[in-house]
Protein backbone atom coordinates (compact mmCIF):
# COMPACT_ATOMS: atom_id res chain seq x y z
CA UNK A 1 0.00 0.00 0.00
CA UNK A 2 2.74 2.39 1.07
CA UNK A 3 4.63 1.82 -2.19
CA UNK A 4 1.53 2.47 -4.23
CA UNK A 5 1.26 5.94 -2.77
CA UNK A 6 4.86 6.71 -3.62
CA UNK A 7 4.35 5.45 -7.13
CA UNK A 8 1.26 7.62 -7.51
CA UNK A 9 3.24 10.66 -6.40
CA UNK A 10 5.97 9.82 -8.89
CA UNK A 11 3.49 9.39 -11.74
CA UNK A 12 1.71 12.61 -10.77
CA UNK A 13 4.99 14.52 -10.90
CA UNK A 14 5.76 13.20 -14.36
CA UNK A 15 2.26 14.06 -15.53
CA UNK A 16 2.72 17.64 -14.32
CA UNK A 17 6.12 17.86 -16.05
CA UNK A 18 7.83 18.24 -12.69
CA UNK A 19 11.36 16.99 -12.24
CA UNK A 20 12.33 14.00 -10.17
CA UNK A 21 15.15 14.83 -7.74
CA UNK A 22 17.74 12.50 -6.16
CA UNK A 23 15.98 12.16 -2.80
CA UNK A 24 12.53 11.56 -4.34
CA UNK A 25 11.15 8.06 -4.41
CA UNK A 26 11.52 6.51 -7.86
CA UNK A 27 10.79 3.08 -9.29
CA UNK A 28 13.86 0.85 -9.29
CA UNK A 29 13.63 0.41 -13.07
CA UNK A 30 13.59 4.17 -13.59
CA UNK A 31 16.76 4.44 -11.50
CA UNK A 32 18.40 1.58 -13.41
CA UNK A 33 17.41 3.01 -16.76
CA UNK A 34 18.90 6.39 -15.83
CA UNK A 35 22.13 4.93 -14.46
CA UNK A 36 22.55 3.07 -17.73
CA UNK A 37 21.72 6.07 -19.92
CA UNK A 38 23.57 8.79 -17.97
CA UNK A 39 26.69 6.70 -17.45
CA UNK A 40 26.72 5.67 -21.10
CA UNK A 41 26.46 9.35 -21.95
CA UNK A 42 29.34 10.20 -19.58
CA UNK A 43 31.52 7.41 -20.97
CA UNK A 44 30.84 8.68 -24.50
CA UNK A 45 32.11 12.14 -23.57
CA UNK A 46 35.30 10.72 -22.05
CA UNK A 47 36.02 8.18 -24.78
CA UNK A 48 35.10 10.87 -27.31
CA UNK A 49 38.20 12.78 -26.26
CA UNK A 50 40.40 10.07 -27.80
CA UNK A 51 39.70 10.27 -31.56
CA UNK A 52 40.09 14.06 -31.45
CA UNK A 53 43.08 13.98 -29.13
CA UNK A 54 44.75 12.07 -31.95
CA UNK A 55 44.98 15.34 -33.93
CA UNK A 56 46.03 17.84 -31.26
CA UNK A 57 49.74 17.46 -32.02
CA UNK A 58 49.10 17.61 -35.77
CA UNK A 59 46.60 20.48 -35.98
CA UNK A 60 47.41 22.59 -39.07
CA UNK A 61 47.81 25.91 -37.19
CA UNK A 62 48.24 27.28 -33.69
CA UNK A 63 44.66 28.60 -33.84
CA UNK A 64 43.33 25.18 -34.82
CA UNK A 65 45.34 23.57 -32.05
CA UNK A 66 44.03 25.97 -29.38
CA UNK A 67 40.47 25.40 -30.55
CA UNK A 68 40.82 21.62 -30.55
CA UNK A 69 42.41 21.62 -27.10
CA UNK A 70 39.52 23.72 -25.77
CA UNK A 71 36.98 21.40 -27.37
CA UNK A 72 38.58 18.24 -26.01
CA UNK A 73 38.78 19.87 -22.57
CA UNK A 74 35.04 20.62 -22.81
CA UNK A 75 34.33 16.96 -23.57
CA UNK A 76 36.21 16.00 -20.41
CA UNK A 77 34.14 18.54 -18.49
CA UNK A 78 30.91 17.18 -19.95
CA UNK A 79 31.90 13.69 -18.87
CA UNK A 80 32.45 14.96 -15.32
CA UNK A 81 29.08 16.78 -15.15
CA UNK A 82 27.41 13.57 -16.23
CA UNK A 83 29.33 11.30 -13.88
CA UNK A 84 28.26 13.40 -10.90
CA UNK A 85 24.67 13.34 -12.20
CA UNK A 86 24.85 9.53 -12.38
CA UNK A 87 26.33 9.40 -8.87
CA UNK A 88 23.21 11.08 -7.46
CA UNK A 89 21.40 7.85 -8.41
CA UNK A 90 23.46 5.93 -5.87
CA UNK A 91 26.36 4.51 -7.85
CA UNK A 92 29.98 5.41 -7.02
CA UNK A 93 32.45 6.97 -9.45
CA UNK A 94 34.68 3.93 -8.99
CA UNK A 95 31.86 1.58 -9.98
CA UNK A 96 31.02 3.72 -13.00
CA UNK A 97 34.62 3.70 -14.21
CA UNK A 98 34.93 0.02 -13.49
CA UNK A 99 31.87 -0.68 -15.66
CA UNK A 100 33.50 1.21 -18.52
CA UNK A 101 36.88 -0.43 -18.14
CA UNK A 102 35.51 -3.96 -17.95
CA UNK A 103 33.25 -3.42 -20.95
CA UNK A 104 30.08 -3.83 -18.87
CA UNK A 105 28.92 -0.34 -19.80
CA UNK A 106 28.71 0.92 -23.36
CA UNK A 107 29.59 4.23 -24.96
CA UNK A 108 28.47 5.71 -28.26
CA UNK A 109 29.47 3.46 -31.17
CA UNK A 110 30.64 6.52 -33.15
CA UNK A 111 33.90 6.77 -31.20
CA UNK A 112 35.02 3.36 -32.43
CA UNK A 113 35.76 4.79 -35.87
CA UNK A 114 39.23 6.14 -36.69
CA UNK A 115 40.15 9.79 -37.40
CA UNK A 116 42.27 9.38 -40.52
CA UNK A 117 42.61 12.97 -41.76
CA UNK A 118 42.22 16.54 -40.50
CA UNK A 119 38.85 16.65 -42.30
CA UNK A 120 37.62 14.04 -39.81
CA UNK A 121 38.04 16.62 -37.04
CA UNK A 122 35.77 18.94 -39.05
CA UNK A 123 33.26 16.16 -39.70
CA UNK A 124 33.16 15.13 -36.05
CA UNK A 125 32.49 18.65 -34.79
CA UNK A 126 29.90 19.34 -37.46
CA UNK A 127 28.10 15.98 -37.70
CA UNK A 128 28.81 14.08 -34.49
CA UNK A 129 28.45 17.08 -32.20
CA UNK A 130 25.52 18.23 -34.35
CA UNK A 131 23.75 14.93 -33.76
CA UNK A 132 24.67 15.00 -30.08
CA UNK A 133 23.21 18.51 -29.73
CA UNK A 134 19.92 17.38 -31.27
CA UNK A 135 19.66 14.66 -28.65
CA UNK A 136 20.89 16.88 -25.83
CA UNK A 137 18.54 19.77 -26.53
CA UNK A 138 15.70 17.32 -25.95
CA UNK A 139 17.37 16.02 -22.79
CA UNK A 140 17.43 19.49 -21.22
CA UNK A 141 13.80 18.73 -20.38
CA UNK A 142 14.39 15.15 -19.26
CA UNK A 143 12.49 14.15 -16.13
CA UNK A 144 15.54 13.64 -13.86
CA UNK A 145 16.68 16.98 -12.42
CA UNK A 146 20.47 16.46 -12.18
CA UNK A 147 20.59 15.04 -15.71
CA UNK A 148 18.54 17.94 -17.09
CA UNK A 149 20.75 20.51 -15.36
CA UNK A 150 23.93 18.88 -16.69
CA UNK A 151 22.38 19.01 -20.15
CA UNK A 152 21.66 22.73 -19.92
CA UNK A 153 25.33 23.40 -19.20
CA UNK A 154 26.46 21.02 -21.92
CA UNK A 155 24.18 22.49 -24.59
CA UNK A 156 25.51 25.98 -23.88
CA UNK A 157 29.04 24.77 -24.52
CA UNK A 158 28.33 22.39 -27.37
CA UNK A 159 27.36 24.98 -29.96
CA UNK A 160 30.97 26.12 -30.34
CA UNK A 161 31.94 22.52 -31.07
CA UNK A 162 29.61 22.23 -34.01
CA UNK A 163 30.52 25.64 -35.43
CA UNK A 164 34.27 25.03 -35.25
CA UNK A 165 33.72 21.72 -37.08
CA UNK A 166 31.73 23.35 -39.85
CA UNK A 167 34.36 26.07 -40.16
CA UNK A 168 37.02 23.40 -40.78
CA UNK A 169 34.74 21.85 -43.41
CA UNK A 170 34.21 25.20 -45.20
CA UNK A 171 37.97 25.82 -45.36
CA UNK A 172 38.51 22.41 -46.93
CA UNK A 173 35.45 22.40 -49.20
CA UNK A 174 36.35 25.80 -50.65
CA UNK A 175 40.08 25.04 -50.76
CA UNK A 176 42.13 23.09 -53.29
CA UNK A 177 40.59 20.11 -55.15
CA UNK A 178 42.61 17.81 -52.86
CA UNK A 179 41.20 19.52 -49.76
CA UNK A 180 37.67 19.29 -51.12
CA UNK A 181 38.19 15.59 -51.84
CA UNK A 182 39.40 15.14 -48.26
CA UNK A 183 36.23 16.82 -46.97
CA UNK A 184 34.05 14.59 -49.15
CA UNK A 185 35.91 11.50 -47.99
CA UNK A 186 35.33 12.44 -44.34
CA UNK A 187 31.63 13.03 -45.02
CA UNK A 188 31.43 9.65 -46.77
CA UNK A 189 32.88 7.86 -43.76
CA UNK A 190 31.05 9.74 -40.99
CA UNK A 191 27.53 10.12 -42.44
CA UNK A 192 26.11 6.69 -41.61
CA UNK A 193 27.91 6.22 -38.28
CA UNK A 194 26.44 9.62 -37.29
CA UNK A 195 22.95 8.46 -38.25
CA UNK A 196 23.45 5.46 -35.96
CA UNK A 197 24.01 7.81 -33.00
CA UNK A 198 20.25 8.25 -32.59
CA UNK A 199 19.92 4.55 -31.86
CA UNK A 200 17.99 1.73 -33.53
CA UNK A 201 14.66 2.34 -35.31
CA UNK A 202 11.79 2.91 -32.86
CA UNK A 203 10.25 -0.47 -33.61
CA UNK A 204 13.45 -2.24 -32.56
CA UNK A 205 14.65 -0.02 -29.74
CA UNK A 206 14.46 -2.02 -26.51
CA UNK A 207 14.71 0.97 -24.17
CA UNK A 208 12.61 3.54 -26.01
CA UNK A 209 9.20 2.69 -24.62
CA UNK A 210 10.15 3.16 -20.98
CA UNK A 211 12.26 6.20 -21.80
CA UNK A 212 9.24 7.89 -23.39
CA UNK A 213 6.83 6.77 -20.67
CA UNK A 214 9.07 8.20 -17.95
CA UNK A 215 9.77 11.34 -19.97
CA UNK A 216 13.49 10.61 -19.89
CA UNK A 217 13.30 11.05 -23.63
CA UNK A 218 10.68 13.25 -25.23
CA UNK A 219 11.25 12.38 -28.84
CA UNK A 220 11.92 9.03 -30.47
CA UNK A 221 15.12 7.91 -32.20
CA UNK A 222 13.47 8.12 -35.61
CA UNK A 223 12.06 11.62 -35.01
CA UNK A 224 15.48 12.92 -34.00
CA UNK A 225 17.19 11.19 -36.93
CA UNK A 226 14.72 12.74 -39.38
CA UNK A 227 15.25 16.20 -37.90
CA UNK A 228 19.03 15.77 -38.13
CA UNK A 229 18.86 14.87 -41.82
CA UNK A 230 16.50 17.76 -42.58
CA UNK A 231 18.83 20.19 -40.85
CA UNK A 232 22.11 18.84 -42.22
CA UNK A 233 21.41 18.34 -45.94
CA UNK A 234 21.33 22.09 -46.74
CA UNK A 235 24.65 22.44 -44.88
CA UNK A 236 26.12 19.71 -47.09
CA UNK A 237 24.78 21.44 -50.20
CA UNK A 238 26.32 24.75 -49.18
CA UNK A 239 29.71 23.04 -49.02
CA UNK A 240 29.21 21.64 -52.54
CA UNK A 241 29.59 18.13 -51.17
CA UNK A 242 27.36 15.08 -51.67
CA UNK A 243 25.57 13.04 -49.03
CA UNK A 244 26.73 9.44 -49.58
CA UNK A 245 23.16 8.16 -49.88
CA UNK A 246 21.67 7.62 -53.37
CA UNK A 247 18.19 7.32 -51.85
CA UNK A 248 18.30 10.78 -50.26
CA UNK A 249 15.38 12.76 -51.71
CA UNK A 250 13.14 15.62 -50.58
CA UNK A 251 9.64 14.43 -49.81
CA UNK A 252 7.24 17.34 -50.14
CA UNK A 253 4.38 15.44 -48.52
CA UNK A 254 6.20 14.96 -45.23
CA UNK A 255 8.25 18.16 -45.56
CA UNK A 256 11.38 16.18 -44.93
CA UNK A 257 13.96 14.02 -46.66
CA UNK A 258 13.60 10.35 -47.41
CA UNK A 259 16.87 8.60 -46.70
CA UNK A 260 18.49 5.17 -46.32
CA UNK A 261 18.73 3.53 -42.94
CA UNK A 262 22.28 2.96 -41.76
CA UNK A 263 23.53 -0.63 -41.71
CA UNK A 264 22.11 -1.84 -38.41
CA UNK A 265 24.11 -5.07 -38.56
CA UNK A 266 27.27 -2.94 -38.54
CA UNK A 267 25.86 -0.94 -35.61
CA UNK A 268 25.29 -4.10 -33.57
CA UNK A 269 28.72 -5.38 -34.47
CA UNK A 270 30.46 -2.16 -33.37
CA UNK A 271 28.40 -1.97 -30.16
CA UNK A 272 29.41 -5.54 -29.36
CA UNK A 273 33.07 -4.58 -29.43
CA UNK A 274 34.07 -5.37 -33.01
CA UNK A 275 34.37 -1.89 -34.52
CA UNK A 276 37.64 -0.68 -36.05
CA UNK A 277 38.89 1.00 -32.84
CA UNK A 278 37.05 -0.58 -29.88
CA UNK A 279 40.15 -2.27 -28.46
CA UNK A 280 42.33 0.78 -28.98
CA UNK A 281 39.82 3.13 -27.27
CA UNK A 282 39.16 0.97 -24.26
CA UNK A 283 42.85 0.10 -24.01
CA UNK A 284 43.75 3.81 -23.91
CA UNK A 285 41.17 4.45 -21.15
CA UNK A 286 42.33 1.55 -18.99
CA UNK A 287 45.98 2.53 -19.46
CA UNK A 288 45.32 6.15 -18.46
CA UNK A 289 43.39 5.02 -15.40
CA UNK A 290 46.10 2.60 -14.29
CA UNK A 291 48.94 5.02 -14.93
CA UNK A 292 47.10 7.70 -12.96
CA UNK A 293 46.71 5.48 -9.90
CA UNK A 294 49.85 6.82 -8.20
CA UNK A 295 48.56 10.39 -8.57
CA UNK A 296 45.27 9.51 -6.85
CA UNK A 297 47.15 7.65 -4.11
CA UNK A 298 49.58 10.52 -3.56
CA UNK A 299 46.73 13.06 -3.44
CA UNK A 300 44.83 10.91 -0.94
CA UNK A 301 47.96 10.50 1.22
CA UNK A 302 48.61 14.26 1.14
CA UNK A 303 45.02 15.06 2.10
CA UNK A 304 45.20 12.59 4.98
CA UNK A 305 48.44 14.15 6.26
CA UNK A 306 46.95 17.66 6.05
CA UNK A 307 43.90 16.54 8.04
CA UNK A 308 46.11 14.96 10.70
CA UNK A 309 48.19 18.10 11.12
CA UNK A 310 44.98 20.15 11.49
CA UNK A 311 43.70 17.74 14.13
CA UNK A 312 47.05 17.75 16.04
CA UNK B 1 30.71 7.57 -0.51
CA UNK B 2 34.33 6.49 -0.27
CA UNK B 3 36.01 6.42 -3.63
CA UNK B 4 39.49 6.25 -5.13
CA UNK B 5 38.49 9.59 -6.67
CA UNK B 6 38.42 11.49 -3.38
CA UNK B 7 35.33 12.82 -1.62
CA UNK B 8 32.48 14.68 -3.32
CA UNK B 9 32.26 18.49 -3.13
CA UNK B 10 29.41 20.84 -4.02
CA UNK B 11 30.32 23.91 -6.06
CA UNK B 12 28.69 27.35 -5.76
CA UNK B 13 29.44 30.15 -8.21
CA UNK B 14 28.94 33.88 -7.87
CA UNK B 15 28.39 35.38 -11.30
CA UNK B 16 29.03 38.99 -10.40
CA UNK B 17 29.93 40.88 -7.24
CA UNK B 18 26.85 41.43 -5.11
CA UNK B 19 24.92 38.47 -6.48
CA UNK B 20 24.21 35.33 -4.46
CA UNK B 21 26.33 32.20 -4.75
CA UNK B 22 24.37 29.63 -6.74
CA UNK B 23 24.87 25.88 -6.74
CA UNK B 24 26.16 24.74 -10.11
CA UNK B 25 27.20 21.12 -9.62
CA UNK B 26 29.61 18.82 -7.87
CA UNK B 27 33.01 17.24 -8.34
CA UNK B 28 35.54 14.93 -6.74
CA UNK B 29 38.76 16.20 -5.15
CA UNK B 30 41.09 15.08 -2.39
CA UNK B 31 41.44 18.38 -0.53
CA UNK B 32 40.17 21.98 -0.42
CA UNK B 33 42.73 23.46 -2.79
CA UNK B 34 42.22 20.74 -5.33
CA UNK B 35 38.45 21.13 -5.05
CA UNK B 36 38.77 24.86 -5.72
CA UNK B 37 41.09 24.38 -8.69
CA UNK B 38 38.94 21.62 -10.15
CA UNK B 39 35.86 23.81 -9.69
CA UNK B 40 37.56 26.60 -11.62
CA UNK B 41 38.52 24.25 -14.46
CA UNK B 42 35.19 22.49 -14.54
CA UNK B 43 32.61 25.22 -13.94
CA UNK B 44 34.19 28.54 -14.96
CA UNK B 45 35.93 27.88 -18.27
CA UNK B 46 33.97 30.74 -19.88
CA UNK B 47 33.97 33.45 -17.23
CA UNK B 48 30.82 32.07 -15.60
CA UNK B 49 31.86 33.47 -12.27
CA UNK B 50 34.18 35.66 -10.28
CA UNK B 51 34.02 33.81 -6.99
CA UNK B 52 33.65 30.17 -5.97
CA UNK B 53 32.71 28.21 -2.88
CA UNK B 54 33.41 24.51 -2.51
CA UNK B 55 31.72 22.59 0.29
CA UNK B 56 32.18 18.90 1.19
CA UNK B 57 28.90 17.24 0.17
CA UNK B 58 28.93 15.34 3.46
CA UNK B 59 28.58 18.69 5.30
CA UNK B 60 25.21 19.43 3.68
CA UNK B 61 21.99 18.58 5.46
CA UNK B 62 18.94 18.55 3.22
CA UNK B 63 15.20 18.48 3.89
CA UNK B 64 13.59 15.27 2.77
CA UNK B 65 10.92 15.23 0.07
CA UNK B 66 8.64 12.85 2.04
CA UNK B 67 8.25 15.41 4.81
CA UNK B 68 7.94 18.33 2.45
CA UNK B 69 4.23 18.84 3.12
CA UNK B 70 4.37 19.06 6.89
CA UNK B 71 7.82 20.67 6.96
CA UNK B 72 6.75 23.72 4.97
CA UNK B 73 3.14 23.65 6.17
CA UNK B 74 3.55 26.50 8.71
CA UNK B 75 3.96 28.98 5.84
CA UNK B 76 0.80 27.88 4.06
CA UNK B 77 -1.84 29.72 6.12
CA UNK B 78 -0.06 33.02 6.67
CA UNK B 79 -1.24 35.15 3.80
CA UNK B 80 -0.86 38.20 6.10
CA UNK B 81 2.88 37.91 5.48
CA UNK B 82 2.32 39.19 1.94
CA UNK B 83 1.81 42.88 1.10
CA UNK B 84 -1.31 42.21 -0.99
CA UNK B 85 -3.15 41.05 2.16
CA UNK B 86 -3.57 44.68 3.26
CA UNK B 87 -6.06 47.21 1.94
CA UNK B 88 -4.60 50.65 1.27
CA UNK B 89 -6.96 53.51 0.28
CA UNK B 90 -6.82 54.31 -3.46
CA UNK B 91 -6.03 57.91 -2.63
CA UNK B 92 -2.68 56.88 -1.23
CA UNK B 93 -1.55 55.36 -4.54
CA UNK B 94 1.45 53.13 -4.62
CA UNK B 95 2.87 52.03 -1.30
Amino acid sequence: MENKTYEDLFEAKLAKNEMIEPKDWMPENYRKHLIRQVSQHAHSEIVGMLPEGNWITRAPSLRAKKVLLAKVQDEGGHGLYLYTAAETLGISRDALLDNLHTGKAKYSSIFNYPTLTWADIGAIGWLVDGAAIMNQVMLQRTSYGPYARAMVRICKEESFHQRQGYEIMTHLAFGTPEQKAMAQDALNRWWFPTMMMFGPPDAESPNSENAMKWRIKRETNDQLRQRFVNQTVPQVEYLGLTVPDPKLKWNEAKKGYDFSEPDWAEFKNVISGNGPCNKERLGARVKAHKEGAWVREAAAAYAKKQNQSIAA
Amino acid sequence: MSDSQGPLWEVFVQKKAGQPFVHCGSLHAFDKEMALQNARDLYTRRNEGMALWVVPSSAITASSPEDMGSFFEPANDKVYRHPTFYQIPDAIGHM
